[in-house]
């Protein structure tokens, strides 16, 4: 694990290190476990989402991946079909939330990672959206849709404005793909738990560890897991394996829960308070393991 | 085969800048099993012979090519013959492509297929494959097509299939797109996902097109029997646009004849109202060049990258992208693309039964209706190939209530 942080490290040295790297350095000194916030933009509304981001970011989450709601979320599951819907609704844009990313910058130093689809990226153009993006103080990107095979324009223009691009690496990906990705991959790796869509399951798949064991082989950035991790039993499990647990559905069910964007972000607060306790549960354990 | 035929796919899927492969992670690795188990197949000559004799016996290939006399007087215009597709078994030609894509799947051990519908039609055309070749199978539909094709619900279920209702989006074949691809991401060990037209990520858009190939090459042997030439047109309706890509495939070399893909015209030519991606040219708003399940290529959509709504009266025309073939074939000019109206398709289905005895599907009648606009500027000595690609009784609660 300190060998991974330590090759991590050498090799963000050579760029000024981002917010994302610096993040995850910092977690490591601590021996912390990191937690990774998924907030659809604009669910309610953009105002809300704001309230419910800087929320996470206090009660203790790490990095911020904020989705741009899309019309044909394929990757998804039913919560977040519902969450891009309202955003949908009310009107949300790539553009709003790039705007939502400098409100959140003029009050908090949170690693913010614009989380998309491809096409409303394609649209507003590689160059347009990375310069929008970066000047707004976001600091890392992830298509969904896209894999580093369709990705070199968009490495080149993500790079050129310091942007980090995050791949996602999934339980089907072959060695040699997970040599791609990780070769294409800035920030974190995102580590798909299981085949499927997006949202909450009761337990983890017991292929996970060495999937993760498997994608060390091809990267020393911090490895983050997503899709059907909520409960804080899951997160303690994770301590032992990965650098850091993502959060999406459970928290969009929260936010749909709400009655209002205060009773939203406070929710949202929360979940990842518990969340969080557990990650450093989760380390703790894997440090006495190790030793 | 001249260039033009062989040059796409490239090895990426590409077919000039349009194709590729744009999907989640996990489904990269099936794609590419996907795409090696189909070469090994396409190599070997017993699949080509069982697929064949299944084509031949099971569906009744080959299907006629018609010289559709009284239109032809009718009109006036050029001699029109029609590629009868509708004349296969489960009425369409989707049937081409289920059977082969069948094969490839108890070829590669899975033992459950899913698929999309529309109209129907491919999904009764899969419903049919699994029961003959003992798969199980699971149709995506979405709720309006299943309300307006009901009789093909009925069908797909009496078949062994179960369909499941979609009720998100516009509640169309894009919406039933999006939900089969979520079953497979689930189930991708499992389970082979048949994509039903020229669309999607390499390497369907190239599998479809080969399953559906014979169409142009019956019909190229065909005319050369009948005329003794090439045809100077072919005209066949474009929704995903496999069986224009079916049609056009064979004719490819062939400079001398134009092709014309015709859309849905819709109601209107504001975004929403058609569902043409192609047929800017004549006025239609909305189709960019984009990403949408799977592929780049035009995509309706609104200038924030959303994708939009359309809207036909035919269920298998109303999908906003557009197979990356025809993008390509559209920019390079090698292809006209226009599209017709609701009302226009229906009064040419009309016109068909009347004339012929052949009732149309409501998707193969927006073909027609671009013939029978055109007809009288055509010399008397041209050739027509209209491609038929789907029988109208599926459409009969469609028809009543534009009588």
């Amino acid at each position: 694990m300190s060998e991974n942080f330590a090759t991590s490290q050498s090799a963000v040295a050579v760029q000024p290190a981002g917010r994302i790297a610096r993040r995850f350095r910092a977690l490591a000194e601590a021996g912390e476990m990191g937690l990774v916030a998924y907030v659809t933009a604009g669910d309610p509304s953009l105002a809300a989402s704001e309230k419910i981001v800087l929320a996470a970011a206090n009660a203790g989450a790490d990095v911020i991946e904020l989705g741009v709601p899309f019309s044909d979320p394929v990757a998804d599951g039913p919560t977040i079909q519902r969450a891009s819907d309202r955003a949908l609704r009310g009107g949300t844009t790539l553009a709003g939330v790039i705007e939502l990313v400098r409100r959140i910058r003029t009050h908090s130093e949170v690693p913010l990672v614009l989380f998309s689809y491809f096409n409303p990226i394609l649209q507003m153009g590689l160059e347009k959206f990375a310069a929008a993006a970066a000047a707004a103080g976001a600091d890392g990107v992830l298509a969904t849709d896209l894999t580093p095979e369709e990705a070199m324009e968009y490495r080149a223009t993500m790079q050129a404005h310091e942007l980090d691009t995050i791949f996602l690496a999934a339980p089907t990906s072959t060695d040699a793909r997970l040599e791609r990705i990780g070769a294409a991959s800035s920030g974190f790796l995102y580590v798909i738990s299981r085949t499927g869509v997006t949202g909450e399951r009761e337990s983890l798949p017991a292929e996970l560890p060495a999937l993760i064991r498997r994608a060390r082989k091809f990267t020393t950035l911090p490895i983050a897991v997503g899709f059907g991790i909520s409960l804080p039993t899951q997160v303690t499990v994770l301590g032992g394996i990965a650098d850091a647990a993502v959060v999406g559905s459970a928290l969009m069910a929260a936010v749909e829960k709400a009655a209002s964007p205060d009773d939203a972000a406070a929710a949202v607060a929360e979940r990842i308070r518990v969340l969080k306790s557990a990650a450093r549960t989760g380390v703790s354990r894997r440090s006495s393991e190790a030793s | 085969m001249s260039a033009i035929a062989q040059m796409v796919p490239d090895a990426r899927g590409r077919y000039g800048r349009f194709g590729g492969r744009y999907v989640p992670e996990t489904l990269v690795a099936p794609l590419e099993d996907l795409e090696r188990a189909y070469a090994a197949a396409r190599a070997d000559s017993s699949f080509q012979a069982e697929l064949d004799s299944l084509l031949h016996h099971f569906a009744g290939r080959p299907t006629p090519l018609q010289f559709a006399e009284r239109l032809t007087a009718h009109l006036g215009g050029p001699r029109i013959y029609i590629k009868r597709e509708d004349l296969l078994h489960t009425g369409a030609h989707k049937i081409n492509n289920a059977l082969g894509q069948g094969l490839l799947v108890t070829r590669m051990g899975k033992k459950r297929i899913i698929a999309e519908t529309g109209a129907g039609q491919h999904g009764v055309a899969t419903a049919t494959v699994a029961a003959k070749l003992g798969l199980t199978c699971t149709v995506y539909m979405g709720t309006e097509d299943m309300e307006r094709q009901r009789l093909n619900v009925f069908r797909m279920r009496l078949l062994g299939a179960e369909v499941v209702g979609v009720d998100s989006g516009s509640r169309t074949l894009k919406d039933a797109i999006n939900e089969a691809m979520r079953d497979w991401v689930t189930n991708v060990e499992s389970s082979h996902y048949l994509l039903g037209s020229v669309l999607g990520a390499h390497p369907y858009p190239q599998i479809v097109r080969d399953f559906q190939k014979v169409i142009g090459e019956e019909a190229r042997k065909q005319i050369m029997r009948a005329e003794g030439r090439l045809p100077d047109r072919l005209i066949a309706c474009v929704g995903g646009g496999s069986n224009a890509i079916g049609l056009f495939h064979a004719f490819l070399p062939d400079a001398s004849v134009k092709m014309i893909g015709v859309e849905a015209g819709g109601r209107g030519t504001t975004l929403g109202e058609h569902a043409a991606r192609l047929a800017a040219s004549s006025g239609f708003t909305g189709a960019q060049p984009g990403v949408l399940q799977g592929t780049y290529t035009y995509v309706l959509q609104t200038s924030d990258g959303q994708i939009a709504t359309t809207h036909s009266v035919s269920a298998g025309l109303d999908y906003p992208g557009v197979g990356p073939e025809h993008a390509w074939l559209a920019d390079e000019g090698r292809a006209e693309y226009c599209a017709v109206s609701d009302s226009e398709a229906v009064e040419a289905a009309r016109t068909l039964a009347r004339l012929e005895g052949i009732i149309p599907a409501l998707e193969s009648a927006h073909a027609l209706a671009e013939l029978i606009r055109r007809a009288s500027r055509m010399k008397k000595d041209e050739l027509v190939i209209l491609n038929l690609s789907g029988r109208g009784d599926k459409d009969m609660d469609i028809f009543s209530r534009y009588v």
